[in-house]
């Protein structure tokens, strides 16, 4: 596919705030039921944990760290023994159905082997251990989740593909240690059979089976997500299967999908908003060979219940600092609302995986008859406050860093965070993205306070 | 390596940060990968702060893995000097970058030809030393580096204020009600007629250190902080310091009376006359504060005996650990802290005040002791009052780590005459919460909770417990057995059971997971 022309890219200083992508336990750790999180790194991530994910920490949570001591960094200590007495800990305390170690800053700039190690401890403790190297050095925020799900797609077991010339189908090859769904039910074999699509990428359940349910609409059956809401529950993956992202995040677990696993990637706009929505449904049903059917009074039903909301923010103008690359879907269901977005920042742009996304954020622009937004890739935060200064945008989706100071110089925000532990999926969920845009929008009638900004600088000078 | 799920003190450079951002104009950056700038996050949130928080990242990514910075650092300095004109750069390392070992001195080094700001590396170890500890040392680096300088350029002012002053020493962002604190220390030195000379590092400019050494005594309000900043300034400028914190009524006229003793030593040729406190104390103890009143009254007669367990940083677990006992007669069953490096100091000031003393940095531990204990509250941090949330005794925040909500917009400072009143009002509620919830739960408890009859008037001695289901809760959980315990009861007189048996305890237990 053509990257359209007219979007500009640019890159700046990488000088950004964003949250580490070890943050991505938070969200898989209640998404995989019987999984147990190892980080293996210092007390810097242990405590960037601690508070990042406020109060579900006093809650047991099933992830814990590893930490590293001064023993550890110059070596006096063995790495495989300490991680074996950890997981050993964990696993007669939790006895969880696979331990995935994280890989953090420290694990490489020590060149702890921890692949080498994992297959090892794997066979002594019985466990299956999967690595994923989701650091600061080389990843952002929900990049993460991108490293683990790329790591656990080697544990899917192979799917059993029959050739098109009727040949002898290759035999089930599991591997080593991962166990093949056992309790099957009749229903999912049947399921099984009729369809080879898997989608990738991880959301609450309840926003899986809406997604399901949206293409079950259309004769599509999704035969599996990965992740799983169990571990064990893997869906199986090969030659012939159909692969399709739900995030825009995904670029390495969709490499991965492609050339380890022989899967055929479906490149769709992702299903953020209610066109994005349309669009991936219409993307995966011509792959299929099926028309879809009733997706425009579908979507324009959408449109018509979020009337109210779009009211608030129609010919109002955006500007996304960029932290946790939801930004081009968000800002193209923005503009489609009929926001202006004058810059999105991105910490990284694969415009590969999220061709489709932009070509579709192009149209989006054309259709509107709206500037189209200046993407900036690896954003530098001093000057993007700067332009923003100049710009004075409405609402800025930004960091926890940066609100506050912003709010005080009378630029609303919106904390960008929210948008990736909110539902935001699937058309009925629209109205939960614009429930967050508004928000500050909303609160602001009524009360202004006399001084024209409330930061302690500016009243001084 | 080990296995951690929680940590009471931040990394290192948490500490470095915490000092170097609450100078005025003062620019810190860390040598960080990506991810690492959350301290950022952290002081716009818990301190809802106004203005950016003055820390940048100089990040460490794949290319320094592989090449080193080489000028990236240095580059990273002079920009911000150019964009911010700040009055010094204090370049921290983190865990990272003390891994990678680059010779950060050197970009300091070069970085201070080309720019206007002072650099300055902070001086840590991060595999040796904790936030509070690292704070501490930062402190007194940047305190000494300004000092020598201004020494060097002979433009220090080592002549005595004309009236007493004081340094206060240890104030900084985002510590535990400091703002609150400090206020309520200005008032506490001011009324007896002490003026401050300065404040650090809240706030404070650096080219104002110069005039540091002009008060004629330090207050150190917390052992965390200040205190190696104050030995310097003792040895070097012969400034004597006062380490005890006026936390409660004893504590703070014990500070106050102490505070005679560097004012007399100069009181008489500078101002012609010798101080003396004890009015005042007795004045305040009896009018401003509520404190003292407090302890003799009936309510506070209600408390004698009560069982408490207390845990914090040092400075504010061995206070209130001596409120709870001597100013109020409550029974402190143990008293411990997470301040490893302070333990010594910790033991001496709890001895013979609590059973039982603690120190230790495991959370799990905290927790175990106080289930064993299940005294009537707990006074710890916001680790402990989730521990009590788990096995319903109620918690009183009196020390970091902390949430948001420990950051009231009200004053509530610890310190001082008002804090004594703060601290009454904090004890009191939390027993007396205690005691609304414990009562209940006598008649049958709340009509809120999970397993409930829905009379009141069921009678407790009705049930008995079999031998072998009274053994039955130790395989239980510590945390969780008295909750157990009582769900079963009140299961049991649901169901109008008179002999709690092993079956009996399960049912119960199926019954509340429902």
């Amino acid at each position: 596919m053509k990257i359209p022309e007219t979007l500009t890219f640019e890159c700046e200083t990488g000088n950004y705030h964003t949250f580490c992508p070890i943050s991505c336990v938070a969200r898989l750790y209640q998404k995989i039921e019987d999984s147990f999180f190892l980080v293996v790194g210092t007390k810097t991530c242990g405590y960037f944990l601690q508070n990042a994910l406020g109060v579900t920490i006093f809650a047991e949570p099933r992830y814990a760290m590893a930490e590293s001591e001064e023993g550890d960094i110059s070596a006096k200590l063995n790495d495989q023994e300490e991680l074996e007495k950890i997981c050993l800990q964990i696993k007669n305390d939790r006895n969880p159905s696979v331990i995935i170690w994280i890989g953090t800053c420290t694990t490489e700039i020590v060149k702890m082997d921890l692949e080498g190690i994992a297959p090892i401890l794997e066979k002594r403790l019985g466990i299956p251990i999967v690595v994923a190297r989701a650091n600061g050095l080389d990843y952002a925020f929900t990049q993460g989740e991108d490293t683990v799900l790329a790591a656990m797609a080697h544990r899917c077991p192979d799917y059993k593909h029959y050739g098109i010339d009727g040949g002898v189908p290759s035999e089930i090859k599991y591997s080593k240690i991962t166990i093949s769904p056992k309790n099957e039910s009749f229903y999912q074999k049947d399921k099984l059979a009729k369809s080879n699509l898997v989608l990738f990428g991880s959301l609450p359940s309840s926003v899986a089976s809406q997604l399901n349910l949206e293409l079950k609409r259309q004769s599509v059956f999704v035969s599996g997500w990965l992740p799983s809401q169990r571990y064990n529950e893997l869906p199986s993956l090969g030659e012939g299967i159909y692969v399709c992202g739900v995030n825009p995040f995904l670029s390495r677990t969709a490499t991965t999908l492609m050339r380890r696993r022989k899967c055929q990637l479906v490149g769709a706009p992702f299903p953020i908003g209610p066109d994005g929505t349309r669009a991936w449904i219409e993307k995966i049903c011509a792959i299929f060979n099926i028309k879809p059917e009733g997706l425009e009074e579908r979507e324009n039903q959408i449109w018509k219940n979020i009337k109210d909301y779009i009211k608030l923010i129609e010919g109002k103008s955006i500007f996304f600092m960029g932290d946790n690359l939801l930004e081009i879907s968000i800002a193209r269901f923005l503009i489609r609302c009929g926001m202006v977005v004058y810059e999105i920042g991105i910490p990284y742009m694969d415009r590969r995986y999220q061709a489709a996304e932009l070509l579709f954020l192009q149209q989006t622009c054309e259709k509107m008859k709206k500037p189209s937004p200046r993407i900036v890739e690896k954003p530098d935060n001093y000057s993007q406050v700067q332009r923003m200064h100049e710009l004075k945008p409405h609402l800025a989706i930004t960091g926890m860093a940066h609100a506050n100071p912003l709010e005080a110089r009378n630029i609303d925000t919106k904390w960008s965070v929210e948008f990736t532990f909110a539902q935001i999926h699937g058309s009925s969920n629209a109205r939960d993205i614009l429930e967050l845009v508004t928000r500050p929008l909303r609160r602001k009638s009524g009360f202004t306070p006399n001084s024209r900004s409330l930061s302690k600088q500016m009243l001084e000078s | 390596m080990k296995l951690a799920y929680w940590m009471y003190a931040g990394p290192a450079h948490i500490g470095t940060l915490r000092v170097a951002s609450s100078f005025r104009n003062v620019h810190a950056i860390m040598h960080a990968p990506l991810g690492d700038d959350h301290f950022n996050v952290m002081r716009s949130m818990l301190e809802r702060e106004r203005d950016f928080t003055p820390v940048t990242a100089s990040v460490v990514d794949r290319h320094v893995l592989a090449r080193g910075s080489r000028d990236k650092v240095v580059n990273n300095i002079s920009r911000k000097d150019e964009e911010q004109r700040p009055d010094s750069i204090v370049l921290t390392p983190t865990c990272t970058s003390s891994i990678l070992q680059e010779d950060l001195q050197n970009f300091v080094d070069r970085a201070s030809l080309y720019s206007e700001s002072d650099v300055i590396l902070a001086d840590v170890n991060h595999y040796r030393v904790n936030e509070l500890q690292a704070s501490d040392k930062t402190l007194e680096q940047i305190v000494r580096h300004f000092l020598n300088k201004s020494r060097e350029e002979g433009i220090s002012n080592r002549s005595l204020t004309d009236t007493p002053s004081a340094n206060i020493i240890g104030i900084s962002t985002p510590g535990f009600h400091n703002q609150h604190d400090c206020r309520e220390l200005k008032r506490l030195l001011g009324e007896p007629g002490i003026s401050i000379n300065q404040i650090i590092p809240e706030g404070e400019l650096l080219r104002n250190l110069r005039d540091l050494p002009r008060a004629w005594f330090n207050v150190v309000p917390y052992r965390e902080m200040g205190l190696m900043a104050a030995t310097f300034l003792e040895k070097e400028y012969g400034m004597p310091y006062l380490s005890r914190p006026p936390i409660g009524i004893l504590n703070t006229a014990d500070f106050i009376s102490r505070i005679g003793k560097p004012v007399n030593l100069w009181a008489s040729a500078l101002l012609g006359k010798e101080v003396n406190y004890d009015f005042y104390i007795e004045n305040q103890t009896k009018f401003v504060s509520q404190a003292a009143w407090f302890s003799k009254s009936i309510d506070c007669q209600n408390l004698a005996g009560k069982e408490a367990a207390v845990s914090g940083d040092a400075t504010h677990a061995a206070s209130i650990t001596k409120i709870l006992v001597k100013e109020m007669g409550i029974r402190v069953s143990c008293s411990g802290t997470y301040c490893k490096h302070d333990a010594e100091r910790f033991n001496e000031q709890v001895q013979g005040l609590c059973d039982e003393v603690i120190i230790t940095e495991d959370h799990t531990e905290i927790g175990n002791i106080i289930a064993r204990i299940e005294p009537s509250a707990i006074f710890g941090t916001q680790m402990e009052r989730h521990i009590g949330k788990r096995i319903d005794i109620p918690c009183g925040v009196i020390s970091s780590p902390v949430h948001i909500q420990n950051f009231p917009s009200g004053y509530r400072p610890f310190l001082g005459y008002e804090g004594t009143n703060q601290i009454s009002d904090l004890i009191y509620n939390s027993f007396n919460l205690g005691m609304e919830d414990h009562s209940p739960d006598v008649f049958g408890g709340h009509d809120t909770k999970g397993v409930n009859t829905k009379s009141l008037s069921v009678d407790r001695i009705n049930i008995d417990w079999a031998p072998e289901a009274e053994l039955e809760p130790n395989k239980i959980p510590g945390f969780v057995r008295g909750k157990i315990r009582r769900n079963t009861e009140v299961f049991a007189k649901q169901n109008n059971i008179s002999e709690i048996t092993v079956d009996v305890m399960y049912a119960a237990k199926e019954k509340s997971s429902l």
